[in-house]
């Protein structure tokens, strides 16, 4: 792999950077690999790399019916946190956060990783109660959250109006300094060109339009538009379109895809320096280090795949933006856009075998962003291993066979 | 002075001057003058620098297709990013440049470009990593970003959302968006016209016949129509699912004071006919002020009467950009063609002669020098010979790029390659969405009035109207290009010379080439890598070229590379025009109970009670903190008699013979055989076995009930059951009326509770027999009807007065009238919590925090042992099985009985860092043990009553004792009083 | 913001309407019938298909029905509205 520094750069450009190498591979598709990770995003890239650097397993194919990383990796707004309430949900998280403080250099290629801190607006006494549950829970575990005053919360987020009109006063806010942002599409490059350089393919425009089956039903390869791929295991992150793709093996996930929508600015001076999160009005606002505030709310009420603009909440998160930040009213919209999002029955992810042998699923990230690495150094395990790895051990599919939901407070909703 | 104001010509008001200032320069401009339009007429070449490499800039494009002329309003409507070519002039205005300092002419942000050798495309992927990116990105986002946004309190756009319906909505009135709109409109058919210019006409010229003229004729009839509205200076936006067309109207004429205003427009029939943006032919320092679009050029000098230039080179590969040439020189400037083309068409080469316009053939523009404005360029030809013409204005025309940002959005049009014209067309598209004009590849301004007319006749066909015949009008443009031959950039004589595809982001076609050897070879990653199309001008002017660059550079053909999909919005929208109305008070409504203005008389802090309900949390006496108030209200209810309002509780009326049926099936106990005028507490479970809500049923009657939600959950309570009747329970026979807001509550709780009702001398018994726990009666207070429910959530022995709404407020000040010889209280929310915690009930949002089920809450015993089946009885026995570790309800005592916890506290073994094993769901100080207790969820927790539990507050470790959980009133004898 | 026809109403904007997600089937009669798979099965899982699929929704700000639209997921495009529990 070519290195990546700031010398390096300095010698190119005495060059004109004609010497830079491909950042990935296009190398012929082979007909059969080890392992065939479905989805070229982050967390199949990642998954990839992990496969590759913790178990030497690099015959694999990453294979993606678009371009890589250009699912839900372009489509999120980049906020890396670990505010979570149950046991393993902290620690899978605070992994994850601690993975992505280390991942420019590990991989290095700078992904603009950026630790802003969040501040949650707590704008109830509901939100009070949850939150600060949440974040005694997290005092033990490591990750901090702490609970600031309402003048803390305008001295940090200057850019807010007046707080005595608004229609939901905020009542105190909490700080979650590890709460981060990183350049979203960077990440997908990032693992994609180290996962390369260890010897793992990516295959783009290789879409899957069916599965092959062993007589004995096991998982046996996937058929793509470019023919049949044979795989001793079959690994889908295939992030929203999961049921979609899974279908074609003849199975049902307790999975519902819903639109999450994001919108920028035209890019501005700075004047928000940490993630601002509102949940009771369903708002959340960043500036990205190109200027632009990104901003984005809860998901849309409706099934759907149509990574979109649904206007009805579209306009409830504006009126939600302005409310709390009246100065914006006059700064423009330059971009919206849609993720899908698929969510698990109790809206905690599903990194697991399913009930056809060597077919896995890593599935049910709302928020996938944050948990892209974690998501990738377990899964890969558990790819590789044939068993989960310790902190994923409650995302199997089987705890819905018991029931045994893994709710965060406050997801009561999405059941 | 090179770039000058003519002395006639142009739309705007020479009778009307306009004074401003820009970088601190005091200018002046005419009414009807953009801000670029009066920058140009006072020869400021220099508007703004670039976003990277700061090198000075200038007007490129005239209208939103200008790719960068950013600058702030100081005054007198503070804004940041304003695109000098689509504001209009202000009198008085305060201009500034964004992101330059001392100003856009002298910049030191320009020593940025001694480096522009170490930035290339994604440079910041490759460095920044050693030893932090923390110590470089404060100076990048320092960097970065354009305008500052203005101060608050400054000044704030007042906005207003609003919805419309036509049966024809036309975007663009230029000939094509006329011709439709004049069909459809005289077919009688009720018509919505969108253009975003002040004047109809888009881009008809002045040359030949009488163009102008004939779209202000037309305008006019339009406006005279009454089926007819007119929308100038509303740029539509948006295409959004279900045909709905958002459109952002400025300054609306129709309402003094409102700034901007969002349409939502339903349309049954949407014609496009957006026209054509022209797109560029990058060369070396292309970007350098002074080289503008041709189309510009002639938009200057045709409808603001500023000539750019002196002397003037037009660089064109399609004969469109002979007719700027031709108005060039007839407005006096000397001008040379160069054009891309060997074989120019042969009546635009006869027409540059009798001109006196030099024509070089066969050739390209390839440099351009000067830095603050164009003084000279290169130009080579087809055997590599350069020569260089001097210059202070080149008007660039690569080809057009038809306006099919719209049918993008769409996403069911397809974007088509065509070969003559060397650009993406637009084709099909959802029903009632149809194109006109330049999109299907017609440029002949006549031709476009026609393809209107049609595109009209074909959305009022399906209609079921008669289209009226539309006479070809008199539009005279000898210049319309019918051919292009492509030409997607010059390459540059020396390797280093930059030629910019993108401005927004300072992108050249070395990044581009960059970004291909890296490996970004899809469009979407390309753009992505380079940012080319993700500036501020989201790649309206230079996206075509890109695709012809890589298709270049790659040997794909354009339609290999494909295009990118464009979403909304068309142009940058304002956050204020979207929001509305919608702030404050009109964000959402409050729900108030009939008592709210009483409440806040009282000095009662008001705290929302769930579902957007407004209650009071305490009422506070001079000098007392809420916990004092809370206290006093609390300790009245145990002592003497405390009233509140409890009017937010949801209330559910059942009628009918299934009414039962119905009960049992909801709730985990058994229903069926309840008495009338009885009631019961009951649980209701999600069909996944976790409790969704608890309240008490009363039978009113044989045939009516009335069920109790929590205040909170009312409305999931009533999807719930309208889902059982509706889809799972069809045949059953009863109906179900919210009745929430229909009742007001008004409950009487504590040991004097009883006589204070009967010092309201009520018309029935109110003695223990005739009304006991879990009794009810009905009857008038005074002339007041009743329902008096015996429930209690005070673990006091309570009574609630429910009366219809309207007479809330009288019957609250008689309780208060007759309560005040025993010292009654109002109660609110606080004291409740208290009283609750106490008795030891549950509450949504503490215990019920939607993991729970009905035996974890000690709710066993109501669990029915005889039905068959209720909702969620199926999934809480699998769940109890496959998981018997569940968390139970307790009671806690701190060991330091004044040590309160923190509600949400977790119990750890030992109190370690460890996982949890339990919460504390609610901590009060008790009134009535005058201590500290607490409810909390315990792994195990019933069989551990006694032993000595840890919470774990951060670095604090809190011992208490396991108890049962209820505080007071054991075995419920004051409840039941 | 989606246009719905309501069986009773005919065509009206999104927001009288609460949508309640896919018109799964109506619920077993007799639970205890079903195995423990075929239960949570019932619970949990959701076909979630991508393009035309079944969906409930109740007019809430209306006539109160609720009835089974057929959607298409990834374009949002209505096909048929059915008054009662038949799937259009």
């Amino acid at each position: 792999m070519q290195r990546y520094s700031f010398f390096s750069l300095a010698r190119n450009a005495l060059s004109q950077h004609e010497g830079w190498q491909r950042a990935w591979r296009s190398p012929p598709l082979k007909n059969e690999y080890d392992v065939v990770i479905v989805g070229a995003g982050g967390h199949g890239l990642s998954t990839a790399y992990h496969l590759a650097k913790e178990h030497g397993v690099t015959n694999v194919a990453v294979i993606e019916k678009g371009w890589l990383g250009g699912g839900n990796t372009a489509r999120n707004t980049h906020t890396i946190r670990s505010n979570y309430l149950r046991d393993v949900s902290i620690r899978f998280h605070d992994v994850s956060v601690k993975l992505y403080e280390q991942l420019s250099r590990e991989l290095n290629y700078n992904i603009l990783f950026s630790q802003r801190s969040m501040i949650d607006l707590i704008q109830s006494w509901g939100k009070l109660r949850d939150l600060r549950r949440r974040s005694l829970a997290m005092a033990l575990h490591g990750p901090d959250y702490q609970l600031i005053s309402v003048n803390d919360l305008q001295r940090r987020i200057p850019a807010m109006g007046d707080l005595s009109g608004v229609r939901l006063p905020p009542l105190a806010g909490m700080v979650h300094p590890d709460g981060a942002m990183a350049r979203h599409d960077a990440v997908a490059w990032s693992y994609a060109r180290a996962a390369d350089a260890r010897g793992v393919e990516i295959h783009q425009h290789t879409e899957v339009t069916g599965f092959t089956f062993a007589a004995n039903g096991a998982i046996s390869g996937v058929e793509t538009n470019r023919g049949v791929v044979r795989a001793r295991k079959v690994a889908l992150a295939t992030a929203g379109n999961t049921s979609h793709v899974i279908a074609r093996a003849g199975l049902n996930l307790p999975l519902v895809t819903r639109n999450l929508q994001a919108f920028v600015s035209e890019p501005v001076k700075p004047i928000i320096d940490v993630i601002v999160n509102c949940p009771d009005i369903g708002l959340y606002v960043m500036q990205s280090d190109k200027g632009e505030l990104v901003i984005g709310g809860g998901t849309d009420p409706i099934p759907s795949y149509r990574q979109g603009c649904h206007f009805s909440t579209f306009e409830d998160v504006v009126a939600s933006l302005v409310e709390l930040f009246p100065r914006f009213k006059n700064l423009k919209m330059l971009r919206q856009w849609g993720g899908a999002i698929e969510f698990a029955y109790d809206a905690s992810p599903i990194i697991s075998a399913t009930s056809i042998a060597g077919l896995l699923v890593s599935t049910g990230w709302y928020g996938g962003f944050k948990s892209i690495p974690v998501g990738g150094l377990t899964y890969a395990h558990l790819i590789a291993t044939g068993q989960p790895h310790s902190l994923a051990e409650a995302f199997g599919l089987d705890r819905f066979t018991g029931l045994r939901f893994l709710l965060e407070a406050g997801t009561v909703a999405q059941r | 002075m090179t770039a000058s104001r003519l002395a006639e010509g142009g739309a705007i008001d020479r009778t009307k001057p306009i004074s401003f200032s820009f970088d601190g320069m005091s200018l002046s401009g005419f009414a009807g003058d953009t801000l670029a339009s009066a920058l140009l007429a006072n020869d400021v070449m220099v508007v703004g620098r670039s976003f990277k490499l700061h090198r000075p800039r200038g007007l490129f494009g005239a209208g939103y297709d200008d790719p960068g002329s950013m600058v702030e309003r100081l005054g007198p409507r503070p804004a940041t990013n304003q695109l000098a070519t689509t504001t209009t002039l202000d009198n008085h205005g305060v201009y500034r440049s964004v992101g330059t300092w001392p100003n856009a002419r002298r910049d030191l942000g320009a020593v940025a470009q001694l480096f522009s050798r170490f930035l290339p495309a994604g440079f910041y992927y490759k460095t920044f990593m050693w030893p932090t990116w923390h110590l470089f990105e404060p100076f990048i986002r320092g960097a970065a970003g354009l305008g500052r946004v203005p101060g608050a309190d400054v000044w704030e756009p007042v906005s207003e959302s609003r919805f419309g319906a036509c049966d024809v909505m036309v975007i663009g009135a230029g000939p094509a968006g006329l011709g439709a709109a004049l069909v459809a409109g005289r077919s009688g058919a009720s018509v919505i016209l969108v253009d975003d210019g002040s004047a109809p006409g888009g881009r008809l010229s002045g040359d030949g016949g009488d163009p102008q003229g004939w779209a202000e004729r037309s305008w006019q009839e339009l406006g005279a129509m009454p089926n007819v509205r007119l929308l100038p200076n509303s740029t539509a936006w948006g295409y959004h699912e279900h045909h709905l067309i958002t459109v952002l109207e400025r300054d609306p004429r129709d309402a003094a004071g409102l700034d901007l205003r969002n349409w939502k427009i339903r349309a049954a029939e949407v014609i496009v006919a957006a026209g054509a943006l022209e797109r560029p032919i990058p060369f070396a320092n292309h970007d350098r002020p002074g080289v503008m679009l041709a189309s510009a050029v002639r938009t200057w000098l045709g409808r603001f009467g500023v000539r750019a230039g002196q002397r003037a080179v037009v660089f064109a590969n399609n004969v469109s950009a002979y007719g700027t040439a031709l108005a060039l020189s007839r407005a006096g400037a000397g001008v040379t063609v160069v054009d891309a083309r060997a074989e120019p068409e042969v009546e635009a080469i006869s027409a540059l002669t009798a001109a006196n316009i030099g024509l070089i053939r066969g050739s390209h523009v390839c440099k351009a020098y000067g830095r603050g404005r164009v003084e000279a360029v290169d130009v080579i030809d087809g055997r590599g010979r350069v020569s260089r013409l001097t210059c202070d204005l080149v008007a660039v025309s690569g080809g057009w790029n038809p306006t099919f940002h719209m049918a993008s959005q769409t996403r069911e049009a397809r974007s088509v390659w065509h070969e003559d014209l060397a650009t993406f067309v637009a084709a099909h598209g959802p029903a009632g969405f149809r194109l006109a004009g330049a999109a299907r590849a017609e440029f002949d301004p006549a031709g476009c009035a026609m393809d209107g007319a049609r595109a009209a006749a074909d959305a009022l066909a399906v209609l079921g109207r008669k289209a009226p015949a539309l006479e070809q009008p008199a539009l005279l443009e000898p210049f319309v290009t019918r051919r292009v031959s492509p030409l997607w950039f010059v390459p540059p004589r020396k390797k280093g010379e930059k030629v910019f595809v993108d401005f927004s982001g300072d992108v050249t076609t070395d990044d581009v080439g960059l970004a291909l050897r890296e490996g970004f070879d899809s469009i979407e990653l390309l753009k992505r890598y380079t940012t080319a199309g993700m500036g501020v001008d989201q790649g309206k002017s230079g996206h075509v070229n890109i695709i012809g660059i890589v298709g270049a550079l790659t040997g794909a053909t354009t339609q290999t590379v494909g295009t990118t999909t464009f979403r909304p919005p068309f142009v940058p929208v304002e956050f204020g025009a979207i929001a509305g109305q919608r702030n404050k008070a009109r964000l959402y409504p409050w729900r108030h109970t009939p008592l709210t203005d009483w409440h806040i008389a009282r000095g009662a802090v008001m705290y929302e009670a769930g579902l957007r309900w407004q209650r009071p949390g305490y009422y506070p006496l001079p000098g007392e903190d809420w916990a004092k108030a809370a206290s006093r209200e609390a300790k009245a209810v145990r002592e003497t008699v405390g009233v509140y309002d409890g009017t937010p509780l949801g209330k559910f009326q059942l009628k009918g013979p299934d009414v039962p049926r119905l009960l049992d099936l909801l709730y985990i106990s058994d229903f069926a055989r309840l008495s009338p005028r009885r009631g019961k507490y009951g649980v209701m479970l999600s069909d996944d076995g976790l409790i969704m809500d608890d309240g008490v049923v009363f039978r009113l009657n044989e045939q009516q009930w009335l069920l109790h939600s929590s205040t909170g959950a009312a409305d999931r309570v009533h999807q719930h059951i309208e889902q059982i009747l509706q889809v799972h329970r069809p045949d059953w026979q009863l109906s179900l009326i919210p009745v929430t807001s229909q009742w007001a509550n008004a409950t009487l709780c504590g040991p004097m509770a009883r006589r204070v009702l009967e010092a309201l001398q009520p018309d029935f018994d109110v003695s223990r027999e005739a009304l006991p726990f879990m009794g009810m009666t009905e009857g008038l207070i005074g002339d007041i009807p009743v329902r008096v429910f015996r429930v209690s959530w005070t673990g006091e022995a309570s009574f609630e007065l429910n009366t219809p709404a309207r007479h809330a407020l009288a019957l609250w000040e008689r309780i208060m009238a007759a309560g005040q010889p025993f010292g009654i209280t109002p109660v609110g929310s606080e004291a409740n919590h208290i009283l609750r915690v106490e008795a030891g009930y549950i509450s949504t949002g503490h215990e019920v925090d939607g993991t729970s089920d009905a035996f974890d809450l000690g709710l066993g015993p109501l669990v029915s042992r005889t039905k068959p089946d209720f909702i969620g009885k199926r999934s809480m026995e699998l769940r109890r099985l496959a998981d018997p570790q569940r968390f139970e309800l307790i009671g806690l005592l701190p060991v330091d009985p004044a040590k309160p916890v923190p509600e949400g506290a977790p119990l750890t073994p030992n109190g370690d860092k460890a996982d949890q094993e339990g919460f504390v769901s609610a901590c009060v100080m008790s009134v009535a043990r005058g201590r500290v207790i607490a409810l909390g969820l315990l792994r195990h927790g019933r069989a551990r009553i006694g032993q000595t539990v840890h919470a774990r507050v951060r670095n604090e470790i809190i011992p208490m004792t396991v108890v049962p959980p209820v505080f007071h009133d054991a075995d419920r004898a004051r409840v039941k009083s | 913001m989606l246009m719905l026809t309501c069986p009773w109403c005919g065509r009206r904007p999104e927001g009288e309407f609460v949508n309640l997600g896919e018109a799964t089937r109506p619920r077993p009669v007799d639970p205890a019938a079903l195995t423990d798979a075929e239960w949570t099965a019932y619970i949990c899982d959701r076909q979630n298909i991508r393009g035309r699929h079944n969906e409930r929704w109740w007019h809430v700000r209306g006539c109160n029905v609720v009835f089974v639209v057929a959607r298409d997921t990834v374009t949002h495009q209505v096909f048929d509205t059915a008054a009662d529990e038949a799937a259009p």
